[in-house]
């Protein structure tokens, strides 16, 4: 709306201002602390760049960056080269069983990478069931941990997004296109390379983007998977967790140092798409046809192949999930008592698995609701900032911000730390922006003038809003809600931070019972974890009507 | 009811004026449209009067009261949209319910009020359905009944007919014509199609670059026409140039005609405004401008001539058609026009000399 570049302090006026408040709260206050506590000496309170410079002059911590960057590269190309060529072959061939392979790369997409890394180790690893049943057959298989395992486990962990992503892309190339090259004589593997792909290009590198980011960020899998191999975020925690009570400068530098690098790595993102963009609409979308003899057999086994591959970790984490245990062995055998150790023991756990993330989600959805009316309806200065603030956890590293949060909150004026408030507060904060997106892009998809007509027949500005509106997004609302669900609940590298003994998650459970070698209760866990995400996402599914997720 | 009046108004995007200064007054009970191409202004002006644009300069009223600071909820306004902003989510009775259930009036009253006007448009029969399974025509209705039933003091419609097909557009300008007159209700009535705004109005102004051209009924706009404007966007015609000596109009190749109202005209170069069927087609004679017949098209009840005049212009020209034989392509004639019925411009085309003031005044 043009005519409302002028901020007005009416209803949604009050709305705009709180939302700021609120942000520079639970963001801005807490990042702040965070990059003061990297500059300034904690004892003589004199600013300084030591912590910085200890980080570069030492290989030991400045190796680890490049360890980062390596992995996240190879992890992202890796994804994509997987992930595209199966998106384009669900989106021309008829495959057998292709919905039931859709809601597995979901799956498999939406489980805890750590969970994945850990199940690679019960199954390649030095006393792995596969490296063992190799080994006995004298053939000696390459070693699991450090650098390939973990690109393997990111890869495996987020191919599935980029596949989401390139196969919503392909649903707005239209057919003409594609018959077009075929036309021109270009047809096969080459229209693929030459029209498709540079089609979705802008799509690839928002996708591209986000696996960067999440294999960057994530910390579970190499902290499992790694062992000699650093990784930044490793570094960070190790360094954090040492360091809490004492001068935390450093970890805080090496806080302030992740950032600019997802920023740089964001921006040059955005550069780049933005270049590359084209408004696609397909009138007449590809169809799926019958592959013929041999490419019908290659299709079918790669596309099994894969998949099977990536969902192995999880089948194999249910299966020993029901083996007996003994002590921290499994042994021959099945039954329900790792089960039985879970309830009992971490019972709690499941309770705050559920708790935590669902008051985060009503949160969430509110806010999402209405910053995305902001920034749509209500275009003004202010509310550019809003879309601002909004977008920075975007690209703030989940460990960073729980960190932020910590240091921030831990003693007066807001002494929030080890309440279940911050854990939820912390969750809103990652989650926040996709809902945003999402529910922004409903929202430019209905016309003003449904509210316009709510108001010139009486309704006032907030009846319109959540009569009409509200409503009409409720949809594409609802079923944001339930992947960002998803995501919550499986949520790690903040919640490690932030937990304490009373606001333990699953994932946390998780993790330290992996770190402490009870597989057994682990396995448990996971799959009461992937339980939960499989019938979230059926839910989703139903309630979508077979429409595609978008993250 | 109310009477509009609007005095001075102003509206600017930024630095940007779209509306300089613009007053009109809208008698109450009317059907008064808003016309003329896109980007004139004409929407923001609506927009206006409904609450949705802000006013940077001037003052709305409806009667006494004035409006330009009055809440949209609060002006009492039934507004149709372009695209008719049926709520979704709303079952059609609900949909036409809404506005009265607003106003806190109890359920007897929004029941029988609802019902009147589902009836008037005759969509009682689809009353519980959803919007969506109705079609364009249907769905106007809905958006047309929704807002008369709060008996509004001002209906508002923005271009209410373009997103139908011909026929339907056709069908509704009647219903819209028909409602408006029997309910009695003052109208502002914006479109681009000058066909529809003479069908529907009881006055037309036409507008350009956030300018008023000419306010006036329908027949006064097509057949004296304020500038060259409005009479080249109102119907077609063809621009003739022409000049004034001694009160008399000469054309190319000397013909002269007399017009009653240019008798007091000072000498000058004019241009004007013949509208294809103002043009008489002679075959002999000596007085006229000379031409060639270029093409001819045969639709029936009228035939369509293009002649070449010897000034090297092209004019169209509509004839009833007769049971003679056409004029054959390349065949010389003379043209002569109805002088009672053309109008003629001044040089920069900003004022009608046939517009003396005895007839403005009429």
């Amino acid at each position: 709306m043009k005519n409302n570049n002028k901020f007005r302090l009416d209803i949604w006026g009050f709305i705009t201002l709180f939302v700021i408040l609120l942000y520079v709260l639970f963001l801005l206050y807490p990042m702040g602390y965070l990059i003061r506590q990297s500059v300034f000496d904690g004892s003589t309170g004199e600013f300084t760049l030591a912590n910085f410079a200890k980080f570069f002059s030492k290989s030991y911590y400045f190796n680890t960056l490049f360890n980062s960057f390596k992995i996240s590269i190879a992890a992202t190309i890796l994804s994509l080269l997987i992930g595209t060529p199966l998106a384009y072959l669900f989106a021309v061939y008829k495959i057998r069983g292709k919905s039931f392979l859709s809601i597995l790369i979901v799956v498999a997409s939406m489980s805890a990478p750590f969970i994945g890394a850990y199940s690679w180790i019960l199954l390649l690893g030095r006393s792995g069931v596969i490296t063992t049943f190799f080994k006995n057959m004298g053939i000696a298989l390459p070693d699991i941990y450090g650098f390939g395992g973990i690109v393997l486990v990111m890869t495996l962990q987020l191919f599935p997004l980029v596949f989401l992503y390139a196969r919503g892309a392909l649903k707005n190339i239209d057919n003409s296109l594609i018959e077009a090259a075929g036309n021109l004589g270009c047809s096969g593997v080459k229209c693929f390379l030459k029209v498709v792909v540079p089609l979705i290009m802008p799509t690839l590198l928002a996708a591209g983007l986000l696996v960067f980011m999440r294999s960057f960020a994530d910390f579970g899998t190499p902290m499992l998977i790694g062992e000699g191999y650093r990784t930044f975020p490793v570094v960070l925690y190790n360094e954090f967790i040492n360091e809490v009570g004492g001068n935390d400068g450093f970890a805080a530098a090496i806080a302030v140092i992740a950032i600019v690098i997802t920023t740089v790595v964001f921006l040059i993102q955005k550069y780049v798409s933005n270049r590359k963009s084209f408004s696609l609409n397909a009138l007449h979308p590809m169809e799926e046809r019958e592959a013929k003899g041999a490419v019908r057999w290659m299709v079918h086994i790669f596309s099994y192949l894969v998949i099977g591959i990536a969902v192995l970790p999880q089948c194999y984490v249910i299966y020993t999930s029901f083996k007996n245990t003994e002590g921290k062995i499994f042994v021959d055998g099945y039954s329900l008592s790792s089960y039985a150790t879970a309830f009992g023991k971490l019972g709690k756990s499941i309770q705050n698995t559920i708790i935590i993330p669902i008051l985060a989600l009503v949160v969430i959805i509110l806010l999402a609701v209405l910053i995305a009316y902001l920034v749509v309806r209500r275009r003004n200065f202010l509310t550019n900032i809003t879309d601002i603030l909004s977008m920075i956890p975007y690209i703030v590293p989940g460990t960073v911000l729980g960190i932020a949060l910590l240091v921030g909150f831990n003693k007066p004026p807001v002494l929030i730390s080890g309440t279940m408030l911050i854990m939820v507060v912390a969750l809103v904060i990652r989650r926040l922006p996709y809902t945003i997106r999402s529910s922004v892009a409903i929202l430019q998809q209905i016309p003003m003038s449904i509210e316009e007509a709510a108001i010139s027949l009486g309704a006032t500005k907030m009846k319109a809003f959540f009569r009409i509106t509200v409503p009409m997004m409720q949809a594409g609302i609802v079923s944001g809600a339930i992947l960002s669900w998803v995501t919550m609940i499986s949520e790690l590298s903040t919640a490690i931070i932030l937990y304490t003994g009373r606001t333990k998650t699953l994932t946390v459970a998780i993790y330290t019972e992996v770190i402490r070698g009870n597989y057994g209760t682990a396995a448990a866990l996971s799959t009461i974890l992937t339980l939960l995400t499989v019938a979230s996402l059926l839910l989703f599914n139903k309630l979508n009507g077979g429409k595609d997720l978008s993250l | 009811m109310s009477r509009i009046i609007i005095k001075n108004a102003v509206k600017k995007y930024g630095e940007n004026t779209v509306i300089p200064d613009l007053s009109a007054e809208i008698e109450d009970g009317e059907l008064f449209t808003l016309l003329g191409p896109s980007g004139c202004g004409k929407t923001t002006l609506l927009r206006m009067i409904a609450g949705f644009n802000s006013i940077e300069g001037g003052d709305f009223y409806f009667n006494e009261t004035r409006i330009n600071d009055m809440d949209p909820s609060k002006r009492n306004i039934g507004m149709v949209f372009q695209n008719y902003a049926i709520f979704p989510n709303l079952s059609v009775r609900n949909n036409v319910a809404f506005g009265l259930k607003n106003r806190k009036i109890e359920k007897e009253k929004i029941k029988t009020e609802t019902d009147k006007y589902l009836n008037l448009m005759q969509i009682m029969e689809y009353a519980e359905r959803m919007p969506s399974q109705l079609s364009g025509g249907q769905q106007q209705r809905i958006a047309l009944a929704r807002a008369l039933v709060i008996t509004p003091d001002v209906l508002l419609m923005d271009e209410p007919l373009s997103n139908l097909d011909a026929k339907l557009r056709m069908e509704m300008r009647t219903v819209i014509r028909h409602t408006q007159k029997s309910v009695g209700i003052t109208t502002v009535y914006v479109t681009h199609d000058q066909e529809e705004a003479m069908a529907i109005s009881d006055r037309i102004a036409v507008m350009k670059d956030g300018v008023i051209q000419h306010i006036g009924k329908p027949k006064d706009i097509y057949q004296r026409p304020k500038n060259v404007f409005v009479a080249t966007f109102i119907g077609r015609t063809n621009m003739v140039p022409a000049r004034i000596e001694k009160g008399e109009l000469i054309f190319a190749d000397g013909y002269r005609e007399q017009i009653d109202a240019l008798r007091q005209a000072e000498d000058q170069e004019v241009i004007c405004s013949i509208r294809p069927e103002e043009f008489v087609i002679c075959k002999e004679g000596s007085d006229g401008i000379k031409g060639t017949v270029k093409e001819f098209v045969y639709l029936g009840l009228n035939t369509h001539y293009y002649i070449d005049t010897d000034a090297g212009e092209t004019v169209e020209i509509i004839e009833e058609s007769s049971l003679k034989e056409e004029l054959k392509e390349g065949q010389s004639v003379l043209l002569k026009v109805k002088k009672e019925k053309i109008n003629v411009f001044n040089q920069t085309g900003e004022q009608n000399l046939v517009r003396s003031e005895a007839y403005e005044k009429q």
